[in-house]
This record gives structure tokens, C-alpha cells and sequence, in this order.
């Protein structure tokens, strides 16, 4: 059936005791069910290679035999590569199990994933790594809606090498023309993809045919077996070694005369006397050595993990990102993306994840989901929200900028993971496309670039670990939880007066607090701002960073503003940790407040002297799902009072 | 010492994967520590974490969960190791615990003190308040390690549900836990017994001297070539004879067994592991009580 190939890989023999040293590595996923031979391939690559042992084998037979399995004396390869009892004993695959075999040239590793449509996770999850990607046909069925989709995962996950191994050409006799069309159909679903290399082998993993050893049967195909091209495809031009970057993990500071930055390089490369740039501060600097165990080095390049010195004592710590001064990446708090939804729980809108980007993680929403996309046709729907195995755009907005490239240019700062803050599950795997830029998103940043033209860099970036004395320490000496207490509503309708009787009460009984108020931050700290909305938006934004001041101060801070705009008002949610951020709905009727008018805005907004006035003017957006709601067409002061002390116990800040 | 560098070797790959899981660890986590075997992927953990965080001291300590079942060379190289590098070392022992009536000695000719691991470790790891556990484990070595992952979480007894670990993605590791809850991370996951030996060779790092050929006394039982030691009787048909050995793992000395060989050198060894037959854990006595014997001591929290 088989002939040893002279010119073939010599995957049969053992590697050579000294050859080790030119061995580089390759990591590949396989994709498939049982049907497809997916398990019969991997154990066919690594019998062909002797990469099974014998008590493996052993084990396997026995297994195979107890079950009544094996067939004709050949064990149940596909035994080999399932692992869990849970799953053996169900017969199916639930998870990526790596597999490990070498030959004298390359050592490889297969992330082995199983190809049902609820397992698109599974085969995020291995292709997230994955220099190329087996693709399974089944000769005798063509292309199946199993096999576009592995090719759209293969693509969305920017694998830069694709293989489609069309297996049992012995079920079909052998036949070219059943393998061209094959190819043909395949290449026009690819032609929609973003695949750069593919290529397309005939093989029948269970007779063995070009899988290690070249087939007898298919004298019409003239490439290579599988394993010679796993073993010579060439991936040392796939890393990014332009645009250096250099997410800082940790910082190494054993005695004063040493401050090394360490991390692993992201992309390019890097040597002493390079000026370098540290975001976010944006200071400048130089790399003064490149630092291992082994001696300094004369160059650090993309993912060799080394520890940096620089010539300048500059302020620098996890999370931050070394970058060099003429090549700078994307910094956004605005991002767009393809999101792979891995939770039982669906994606919602309306709370917050945390975001983790190379060594960085930062608050962030999920604000629109622009489309889902129908994995197995490519068509895009519309949706509202991400289930588990969906995949689909979302636009993410984030508490603290992030310094990215789009994820096709560079996989290590373009790649993102959400984690549940409440489960702490790893619920969504991203790749940014790049900054979102909204009709009037663009009008902001055009804004925000004005006002920050020199400074663009000190942008708020919030790390608080430095705290001398932390929160947590503050409140269990006071007795008390710090927390925010934002006071949203229209003109007039009494958040000032309520939140200063409330305070008025907690510091009569020993409560540390503070009271935020618009007008009061409009006459310094926001001076310079006016009633448009990104004025209104930066207004809010500087005031959620200086009520987090006093949070972290241990104070129950409340923030009074009229803050009609969601979006605003869950960004500073974000910057406070889970419940410690009470949104109080202030309800009163549009008359009731024009009655009221306190600061005669009303009137002048009749008599055409301001214009945009909340509620009359300019929109009001509602909290959605407010920790307490007012209404003071009805309560009364002392009764808003009471209820807002009355949440501020049962949320345990309060004693 | 200026060794040569091998960009594109999957050696240097396999490191500097290893090297940015343990700075993440010592990054996410309060109170990591290592757990020490004596073993040769102990020791190369500990090589791996000098390296992470050169020129700085190793920032935890190590913890050796003694079944008071050691062959004397792997005490005095340990000792040894620590002393050299100024590192803490804190011992849990099965014997004490023992003594305690935490646990409960097996009887019989086959007794192990393997499984009786596992409570000292986790009475360790809940009294120094260790938060993550850096482990030796490889996916290579059993079929349950397979689908590990580098952030292994733990529930607050210490133990693995296989249904309820958290998705890998890129290089992208989720700390996060529950008070109480532990990690166990995997450095060396997607090592296999050539490139542990391979990276020794390379780095040229100090084993003990088990690993090479000798010259000492065993008997079979079973398949198993076991070392006579206070620790095994010998059982009726059982005789000892002296052979030249060496072990390819180092574990309790009553259910670690020897291979035949002769190889005495890092080459030697290279070469030997590369025709071998048999995986290393072939030679483990405890992993052939069942099929899913691994995964089993696994859930209640084993390395």
C-alpha cells in the first residue's frame, strides 16, 4: 500500500541525540469529528513517527479490546487522543488536548480540537496559538458545512498557513478527479477569507497513503506527503519583526543600583542605545541593556523573554508597553472588534468585563454588537447580543486606553480576552480590527486631540496598586465602605438638596464623605468646559476621576449632576468596583421641576438665552436598571433621605 | 557564562514560554511557591525561575512534600540547590502527617505513601497561604495531563474539575479567583521528556546523579525494577541482584522504578530516551492501578 519515499521525511527514525539544536518548533490544530478521521490521522502521524510508546500502545490495545473496538488487530487509534474518562466513556471529545511528536527536523504540536458546531470555542481556543491548521475533508462527502467553518476560524484567527487534508482517497478509489473538485470548491469558499497559504494533499490516514510515507496509489500527485510539509512549511517570517513592542510584566529591582523591566518582546526587535517611549506616560528614553542570565545580549527580538534597563529613571510598571518613539500603536479607549463568545451566560451590554490585553487589564463594555456572523454561510445577522460559539463585531469601549495594533498585523497586541469580574470565567476571546470611529466619534477624538495636542500620552491611565495606604485599610480603620453615590436627574428635581441632607446625617454619625457638585466643579476644575456633549462628556469623566480620588480616600462620595447620557454615566460605573457604585434615579415630573427652577434655567431657556437644556432642549437618557429610584413630585427630602441611607446599609457600606 | 543563542531553537522557544508564565505568576499572585521534587523537571523549574527573574533573587519559595520515602541523594542535592541559590524551603511531610493522623499509612507488600500526598500538600498550601503552586506537570506524560492547562484553577478543597477550567487563548493567562481558591500552573506544559533532557544538556544544568547510570541493587516485581531500600520487603519470589541502572524519574523510592542502561553521559541519555520504547511513567508503579488512576488522584488535588 505504502512505499518508503528515499527523499521522504525520515519520520521513522528516531531524532539524532545531537541534532536537537536546529530543531525549531511548529504548532498546528486539527479540526474535525470522528467521521472526518481526524483521530486516525493524529494516530497515524504519530505511530508513523514513533511518537507512540509501547505501553501506550499496550494500553490502548487492551482498551480497544475490552470495548470490543478493534478491528482486525489494529487498535482504535482514535483512543489515543481522547483522554478524560468523562469523555470516554461518552465517546466524544469536549476539550483541546495537545499532542507532541518530533521529527530530526521540527518538534510539533498538535492542538487537537473536536469539529462540532458547540465546540467553535474549543477550536478558538486551540487556533489562538496555531502556525497552521489542518483542515479535514472527508473524500467521500466533499466539503462540509464543518469544513467552512473550520476555514472562517482559520481566518479569523489569522493562522498563517492552511492545509486541507482531503482523507479516505481510498474510499473513493484513489481517484484525481474527486480530489480536484474537492480543491475547487474549497478554493472558491477560501477565495471569500483572508487565507494566505493554502495548500491541498490526497491522503487516507487509516491506509496510511502521504500522511508519513508517499502513497503508491495517487502517482498523480506530485507534493508533498503531510508530514514533509509540516516538517518544511516555513514560519520564521510569520512573527511581526517591525513595529517593536514590549508589554512590561514585571519589574526586577533587587537592590538600588538595578531597575530592569521584564517582559517577553512582543514583535520586532530591540537593542542598547535605541530610544524607546513608555506608554502611557510617554516619556522618552533609551534601552541601556538587554539583560539575561546568559550575559547581555546585543539585541532582544519578538518572543524571547528578556529584562530591559533603561539609561533614565522613568516611571515605569506592569502594563505599561516600551514602544520605539517612530512607530507607536494604536491608543484608544474605543476599540472595534470580532468577539468569540465562550460562556454559557450571554454577553450583556450593560455591565462591565474586565479586559485583559497583553499584561494589561482594564474595565471594559461591550457597547453595541454591530453583527453575528453566521459561521457556516459567513452571512451577517443582526443581533442584540452574543451567545455561547457565537462570533461577531462589537465595538468595546474601555475605563483606561489601551495600546494596540489591529490583531492581523500583530496577533500579541492585537488579541484580548474578557473576564467575568463576578465568575472570574475567561467568557470572550477578541481581535481587535482597530479604533472605533463613530460620525461622532471622530468629532471627539478631534476634540480630545485639541485639548490634549501635547499630552495626547497622559491619558487616564488608572493603576492603583501604588496607593501607600490602600482603601481596604482605610475603611476597616474608619469602620465604614467607601463608595459612590451618583445622583443623576433634570434640573430641579433635588439631587443637590437630597445628597446634602444625606451627608448632613452620615457626618453627624462619624462618616467620612464628600459631595461632588456640578456647579461647584464647573467654576474650577471644569471651568474650561461648556454644555455641549463632549464637553458634558469630559465634565463627567474628570468628575468620575476625582470622586474615585476620594473613594480610594475611604470617603461615601456623592456626585450630584444632571449626567443625562448613559454611555457617561457607565464609564465612571466602571472606574468603581462592583457594588460600591450606587446610580440614584432622581424622578420628577417636567413641570414639577419648571415650578421649581432653581437656577432660573428653565426660564432662560423659554426666553432663548441657553440653549441644550436637559429635558427641554437636549436629550435625558433614563438609568436603565438604577440601585434606587426618587420621585420627588412625591417624597419628600427627609424621605429621599431616608431611602438613600437605607440602600447605602443594605449594600453593606453602611453599617 | 555567555552560551551561544539558538534563535529559532524550539529549546529556547519552550523556555521563554516557561519564563513568561512564571513572571505572570509572580505578577497575578500574592504568595506563589514551587513544589520541589528533586526530580529533573523540578530542578529545571527552578533553573527556568533564576532566569525569570535575573538579576533578582527567585521570588518564592519552594515546597518539597517529603514522603520520608527519599533516596538520600535526592535530600543532599537538594539541600545542596538551596543553599547555592538562597532560596526558603519549606518541607510538608507525609511522615508527620502521619504521625498526626491526618492520614493513614497503607498496608501490604504494595503500600504507597503516593497517595498520601495530597493532604499534606494542600495542609501546606492552606497554612503558608499559598495562593498558586508552580508544578512539573507535562502534557506528554499521561493521557488526563493532556488537556491541562498552564493556569490549572483549584476549588477551595484543592481540587481539578475537568469541566471547569478556563479557556487558554493566546499568550492571555486568567488569574483570577475566589478567596480561599488556588491556582496550580504548569510551566513546563508543553515540555516532553526529550526536550527536558535536550534543555539539561543544553544549559548544562546539575541533576542528581540517579539519573545516570550505576551500579545497585533491585529486583523485579511486576515489570518494575524497584531499589532495595529500608523502605520495600522483598516479597516471596522476589530476589535482589545488583545491575546497572539508572532512573529515569526520581519519586518515592518504593514505587520508582530503574531501567536497564548504561548510559552514564547527557549524550548517552539523549540518545537513549530518543530510541525508547517505554514512556518515563512507564517505570511508575501508582499509574498502573487503572485507566484513569491519574485522573482520579488528579480531582482530589495530586500535582
Amino acid at each position: 500500500m505504502t512505499s518508503h519515499d528515499s527523499d521522504g521525511p525520515a519520520g521513522g527514525d528516531a531524532p539524532p541525540a545531537d541534532g536537537y539544536l536546529d530543531m525549531d518548533l511548529l504548532r498546528f490544530t486539527t479540526a474535525g469529528s470522528v467521521d472526518d478521521g481526524k483521530s486516525t490521522l493524529i494516530g497515524r502521524l504519530l505511530y508513523d513517527s514513533k511518537s507512540i510508546f509501547e505501553d501506550q500502545l499496550e494500553a490502548i490495545e487492551q482498551a480497544s479490546h475490552a470495548r470490543g473496538q478493534d478491528d482486525g488487530g489494529v487498535p482504535n487509534l482514535a483512543l489515543l487522543t481522547d483522554g478524560l474518562r468523562a469523555e470516554r466513556e461518552q465517546g466524544i471529545t469536549i476539550d483541546v488536548a495537545y499532542r507532541y511528536f518530533a521529527t530530526p527536523r521540527r518538534k510539533f504540536i498538535i492542538a487537537d480540537t473536536p469539529g462540532h458546531v458547540q465546540y467553535t470555542r474549543n477550536m478558538v481556543t486551540g487556533a489562538s496559538t496555531a502556525d497552521l491548521a489542518v483542515i479535514l475533508v472527508d473524500a467521500a462527502r466533499g466539503v462540509q458545512t464543518q469544513s467552512r467553518r473550520h476555514a472562517f476560524i482559520a481566518s479569523l484567527l489569522g493562522i498563517p498557513h492552511v492545509v486541507v487534508a482531503v482523507n479516505k482517497m481510498d474510499l473513493v478509489d484513489y481517484d484525481e478527479r474527486v480530489f480536484r473538485a474537492i480543491v475547487d470548491e474549497f478554493s472558491g469558499f477560501a477565495a471569500k477569507l483572508d487565507l494566505r497559504d493554502v495548500d491541498s494533499i490526497p491522503v487516507s490516514a487509516l491506509k496510511g497513503d502521504n500522511v508519513v510515507d508517499r502513497s503508491a496509489e495517487m502517482p498523480w500527485y506530485q507534493g508533498s506527503t503531510l508530514l514533509h510539509h509540516l516538517e518544511n512549511v516555513s514560519v520564521a517570517g510569520d512573527r511581526n519583526l517591525r513595529d517593536f513592542r514590549f508589554p512590561v510584566q514585571t519589574v526586577i529591582r533587587p537592590d538600588q543600583s538595578f531597575r530592569g523591566f521584564a517582559g517577553t518582546v512582543a514583535s520586532g526587535t530591540v537593542r542598547p542605545g535605541e530610544e524607546v517611549l513608555a506608554l502611557p506616560a510617554g516619556t522618552r528614553s533609551a534601552v541601556e541593556t538587554v539583560t539575561t542570565l546568559d550575559g547581555d545580549l546585543d539585541e532582544a527580538r519578538a518572543g524571547e523573554a528578556v529584562v530591559l534597563t533603561l539609561a533614565d529613571e522613568i516611571d515605569v510598571s506592569r502594563g505599561d508597553m516600551l514602544v520605539r518613539a517612530g512607530n507607536l500603536p494604536t491608543v484608544a479607549t474605543d476599540v472595534e472588534a470580532m468577539l468569540c463568545w465562550m460562556a454559557e451566560e450571554p454577553l450583556q451590554a450593560d455591565r462591565h468585563y474586565l479586559l485583559r490585553h497583553t499584561t494589561r487589564e482594564v474595565k471594559a463594555f461591550v457597547d453595541e454588537v454591530v453583527y453575528r456572523v453566521d459561521v457556516d454561510t459567513l452571512h451577517r445577522d443582526d443581533a442584540d447580543t452574543l451567545a455561547l460559539n457565537d462570533i461577531g463585531r462589537v465595538r468595546v469601549t474601555t475605563a483606561a486606553p489601551l495600546f494596540f495594533d489591529p490583531y492581523q498585523a500583530n496577533h500579541e497586541t492585537g488579541a484580548f480576552i474578557l473576564i467575568d469580574p463576578y465568575s472570574n470565567a475567561t467568557v470572550a476571546a477578541g481581535m481587535i480590527r482597530g479604533e472605533a470611529l463613530s460620525p461622532d466619534a471622530v468629532g471627539r477624538e478631534a476634540a480630545r486631540l485639541e485639548r490634549t495636542a501635547e499630552t495626547r500620552m497622559v491619558s487616564p491611565n488608572v493603576v492603583w496598586e501604588g496607593h501607600n495606604v490602600s482603601r481596604e485599610e482605610r475603611e476597616a480603620e474608619q469602620g465604614h465602605g467607601a463608595a459612590v453615590v451618583w445622583l443623576t436627574g433634570l434640573s430641579g428635581s433635588g439631587k443637590t438638596t437630597i445628597a446634602r441632607e444625606v451627608e448632613r446625617r452620615l457626618f453627624a454619625s462619624g462618616v467620612r464623605t464628600m459631595l461632588l457638585d456640578g456647579d461647584a466643579l464647573r467654576h474650577g476644575l471644569n471651568g474650561d468646559l461648556g454644555f455641549s456633549p463632549d464637553d458634558r462628556r469630559e465634565n463627567v469623566r474628570r468628575v468620575g476621576e476625582t470622586a474615585r480620588l476620594f473613594f480610594e480616600n475611604g470617603a461615601i462620595t456623592f456626585c450630584t449632576f444632571v449626567s443625562p447620557y448613559r454611555a457617561d454615566r457607565d464609564r465612571v460605573r466602571a472606574l468603581i468596583p462592583p457594588g460600591r457604585f450606587l446610580e440614584i434615579l432622581v424622578d420628577v415630573d417636567l413641570e414639577t421641576a419648571r415650578e421649581r427652577d432653581p437656577k432660573k434655567l428653565y426660564a432662560r431657556s423659554d426666553a432663548g438665552e441657553i440653549e441644550g437644556l436637559t429635558g427641554v432642549s437636549a436629550p435625558y437618557e433614563r438609568p436603565e436598571s438604577p440601585e434606587l429610584t426618587l420621585d420627588t413630585t412625591r417624597q419628600s427630602v427627609e424621605e429621599a433621605a431616608d431611602a438613600v441611607l437605607a440602600a447605602l446599609a443594605e449594600a453593606g457600606i453602611t453599617a | 557564562m555567555a552560551t551561544a543563542r539558538y534563535r529559532t531553537s524550539h529549546l529556547r522557544t519552550l523556555e521563554a514560554e516557561a519564563i513568561y508564565v512564571m513572571r505572570e505568576v509572580a505578577a497575578q499572585f500574592e504568595r506563589p511557591v514551587l513544589l520541589f521534587s528533586g526530580g529533573k523537571d523540578s530542578i529545571v523549574m527552578v533553573h527556568l525561575a533564576r532566569k525569570a527573574f535575573f538579576p533578582g533573587p527567585i521570588p518564592f519559595p519552594l515546597l518539597h512534600v517529603d514522603t520520608g520515602h527519599n533516596f538520600p541523594e535526592t535530600i543532599a542535592f537538594r539541600d545542596r540547590l538551596v543553599e547555592a541559590l538562597g532560596v526558603r524551603l519549606e518541607v510538608a511531610s507525609v511522615e508527620d502527617a502521619i504521625a498526626k493522623g491526618r492520614v493513614v499509612e497503607e498496608t501490604g507488600p504494595e503500600a504507597s505513601r503516593n497517595g498520601l500526598q495530597i493532604v499534606p500538600l494542600l495542609d501546606a498550601l492552606q497554612e503558608h497561604r499559598y495562593d498558586a503552586a508552580f508544578g512539573g506537570g507535562r502534557r506528554d506524560e499521561e493521557k488526563a495531563r493532556a488537556k491541562e492547562r498552564f493556569f490549572s484553577h483549584r476549588d477551595r478543597f484543592g481540587q481539578w474539575d475537568p469541566k471547569n477550567q478556563r479557556p487558554e487563548l493566546w499568550s492571555l493567562y486568567n488569574g483570577h479567583k475566589n478567596v480561599g481558591e488556588t491556582f496550580r500552573v504548569f510551566p513546563l506544559s508543553n515540555w516532553t521528556e526529550m526536550d527536558v533532557w535536550q534543555y539539561i544538556a543544553l544549559d548544562d544544568i546539575d541533576i542528581p546523579h540517579l539519573y545516570f547510570a550505576h551500579d545497585r541493587e533491585v529486583f523485579d516485581r511486576r515489570g518494575t525494577l524497584l531499589a532495595t531500600t529500608d523502605f520495600v520487603e522483598l516479597q516471596p519470589g522476589e530476589t535482589a541482584e545488583r545491575r546497572t541502572v539508572r532512573f529515569r524519574t526520581i519519586g518515592d523510592a518504593t514505587c520508582t522504578g530503574a531501567v536497564e542502561s548504561t548510559a552514564a553521559t547527557l549524550p548517552e541519555i539523549i540518545q537513549e530516551v530518543a530510541a525508547a520504547r517505554q514512556t518515563e511513567r512507564g517505570g511508575r508503579h501508582d499509574d498502573k492501578r487503572s485507566e484513569a488512576a491519574m485522573e482520579d488522584r488528579k480531582k482530589q488535588g495530586y500535582f
